[in-house]
């Protein structure tokens, strides 16, 4: 039994420490966001943020869980409140399969936690782990930038 | 009174003659801008070769800046006294060295010394190009001198006084530079010369791989015993190599050629761009340097040998190639043995790569294999656990992740200390605590050119 705190809950999962977070994710916690690329952390299909960190859910085991904060994307925001970040994603139409987005989605949320006014270059580095074989590529960074407006915007909003 | 005078004035004299001498010795003079609009033609062969010079020199690698166009320099090297960007060295008339004569590149290459008469810093390893003959500082001229000119001004150096002034390096010439030619050694073949030629020269391997004096000079008794690069561990090439198995001509040979070898892992860190170049020079040479390089370490002792053949065999089934590259990416994982919490990250998190036999070099290296686990320093090791192996530009290589961001540094010495007792023989590393934050703290002075590794380290 691990005990895990997933966008803000705790969950006792059935699982063996050595389980992937991701196989908990998507298996016992039906969070379906994450999705199965490559297993090898190579793809970032399985990226989810830890501690305000994106990691390949894929290659963690839960046994390194323990008093560590997951998000998913699910806990960004849902259809009816999308977060800035999905927001941007749907305002630009950046996904054509999907099945890559979910994981660009938290690794920019990461990024523009810590920095909302990255750069391109900056935003072109940080999503350097993520493969996209539709090549959306370039509406994903516009997404990725107009993310960072809805954020300054609403942190502006906020300061008013 | 009158006595005094005397004595002042002959101090006065001794001091100014003294100085006189000593700013003879200081003063380069300046060496005749040419017009760069009359430059030479130059004989494609003698650009081909100079290309390949510049390959075997890695002269790309220090001298192009992220994103930048190749040679044109701005490169921040970081030095334990301060940071040095590296020159542009595209024939721009105004910011390369589209003025300089062939001359002027050669008094570089063999004094430290630029066409205006300014030392340069031995970050520029010409401690080591002054081995270069005179018919390959031609070619390498002739290859310099029909790049595509870059205007791009060097960043000034960040050093504090008094190493921000250029003359104190007529000093560090005098007790450090010892000037060429090379002398080849008649007790060994044309192919060992010619190792020995480019490893000393051109190549500069000692630059990394030989430890360094309190006056950043390599030091002389230890020649390839180890040394420093950005933050990298450059392991012993000598009769000290740490390597599990123990290397010969061949298998430098492979590794140096193609970047990697099924017994002792890829070229990663700063040696990955060295690899990148050696797979474009003529074959010859690789051979040449790895027989050199091979005979620096020399045989090893039977023990060792079989030590080596040993863990050869043991990893077949794994490191070199067992299974096909498809092979499934959720190998299960093996029977956790004793060894607490480091041992069971490893069969969590590492095991599932580097056990589950895909080859070399895009299956991760079975662990026995790897000389960072077996070195004097774990912070090769500490460096690829935290940064893992991002991928490549524009050239195929292998991939790890990173586990930085997921593993605190209890659990990063946990694996650590695991790591050693499973894969090697070697006593266990001391204070691992400070060896981890040093390691963290690298991951963003390594590459103080990235905005994002600055953004990444202003954020915590």
């Amino acid at each position: 039994m691990v005990e895990l705190t997933v966008n803000g809950q705790t969950h006792s999962v059935d699982g063996d420490p050595d389980t992937p977070l991701l196989y908990v994710l998507r298996d016992h916690l039906e969070l379906n966001a994450a999705k199965y690329g490559c297993g090898l952390g190579q793809c970032g299909a399985c990226t989810v943020m830890v501690d305000g960190e994106a990691i390949f859910s894929c290659v963690t085991p839960i046994l390194l869980l323990e008093g560590r904060k997951v998000t998913t994307l699910e806990g960004l925001g849902a259809i009816e409140k999308p977060a800035p970040i999905q927001q941007a994603f749907i305002e630009e139409q950046a996904a054509q399969c999907g099945y890559c987005i979910a994981g660009m989605m938290m690794r920019a949320q990461a990024l523009l936690q810590k920095n909302v006014r990255a750069s391109d270059g900056e935003i072109r580095r940080a999503l350097e782990p993520h493969l996209c074989r539709c090549g959306t590529h370039m509406r994903i960074l516009k997404a990725v930038h107009r993310a960072a407006e809805l954020m300054q915007a609403a942190a502006a909003k906020g300061a008013i | 009174m009158k006595r005094s005078t005397a004595i002042a004035g002959t101090a006065a004299t001794a001091f100014v003659a003294l100085g006189g001498a000593a700013m003879a010795f200081i003063w380069k003079p300046e060496i005749a801008p040419i017009d760069p609009s009359r430059l030479a033609r130059f004989d494609p062969e003698l650009v081909r070769k100079g290309a390949n010079l510049a390959a075997l020199g890695d002269c790309n690698t220090c001298h192009t800046a992220p994103d930048g166009q190749p040679f044109a320099g701005g490169l921040p090297l970081p030095t334990p006294v301060g940071v040095v960007y590296s020159t542009n060295i595209t024939p721009d008339p105004d910011t390369g060295i589209g003025r300089w004569s062939e001359d002027a590149f050669r008094r570089a290459m063999r004094e430290g010394v630029d066409r205006k008469g300014r030392y340069l810093y031995p970050a520029f390893p010409y401690d080591h190009f002054t081995l270069v003959s005179d018919a390959d500082d031609e070619a390498l001229y002739a290859f310099l001198m029909t790049r595509q000119p870059a205007h791009a001004a060097a960043p000034v150096n960040r050093l504090p006084f008094p190493l921000n002034q250029r003359p104190v390096l007529a000093g560090w010439n005098l007790l450090f530079l010892r000037r060429g030619p090379f002398k080849p050694d008649p007790a060994h073949d044309d192919l060992w010369n010619r190792g020995a030629y480019l490893v000393e020269g051109v190549g500069h391997c000692g630059a990394c791989h030989t430890p360094r004096n309190l006056f950043g000079a390599e030091k002389r008794g230890e020649a390839f015993a180890g040394g420093e690069a950005e933050g990298w561990r450059a392991f012993p090439i000598n009769a000290s190599s740490p390597a599990s198995v123990p290397w010969d001509a061949d298998a430098l040979y492979g590794y140096l050629r193609r970047g990697w070898h099924g017994l002792h892992g890829v070229a990663r860190g700063p040696m990955a761009p060295v690899a990148d170049n050696l797979a474009s020079v003529p074959d010859s040479d690789v051979r040449a340097i790895a027989v050199y390089v091979a005979s620096l370490m020399g045989e090893p002792a039977p023990e060792r040998r079989r030590q080596g053949e040993r863990l050869a065999a043991d990893a077949e089934p794994f490191g070199s190639g067992g299974k096909p590259q498809s092979a499934g990416s959720q190998a299960a994982p093996p029977p956790q043995a004793a060894g607490g919490a480091g041992a069971a990250i490893y069969a969590s998190a590492c095991a599932s790569c580097h056990e589950s036999g895909r080859p070399a070099p895009y299956g991760g290296v079975n662990l026995a294999l790897s000389t960072a686990i077996n070195g004097e320093t774990p912070r090769n090791l500490l460096n690829i656990l935290l940064a893992g192996l991002p991928a490549a530009d524009a050239v195929r290589a292998p991939i790890m992740p990173g586990f930085g961001a997921i593993l605190t540094d209890t659990q990063i010495a946990a694996l650590t200390s695991y790591l050693r007792s499973r894969f090697s023989a070697k006593p266990a590393w001391s204070d691992l605590p400070a060896q981890i934050r040093e390691a963290r703290d690298g991951e963003v002075a390594a590459n103080p050119s990235s905005d994002a590794r600055q953004t990444a380290a202003t954020s915590h």
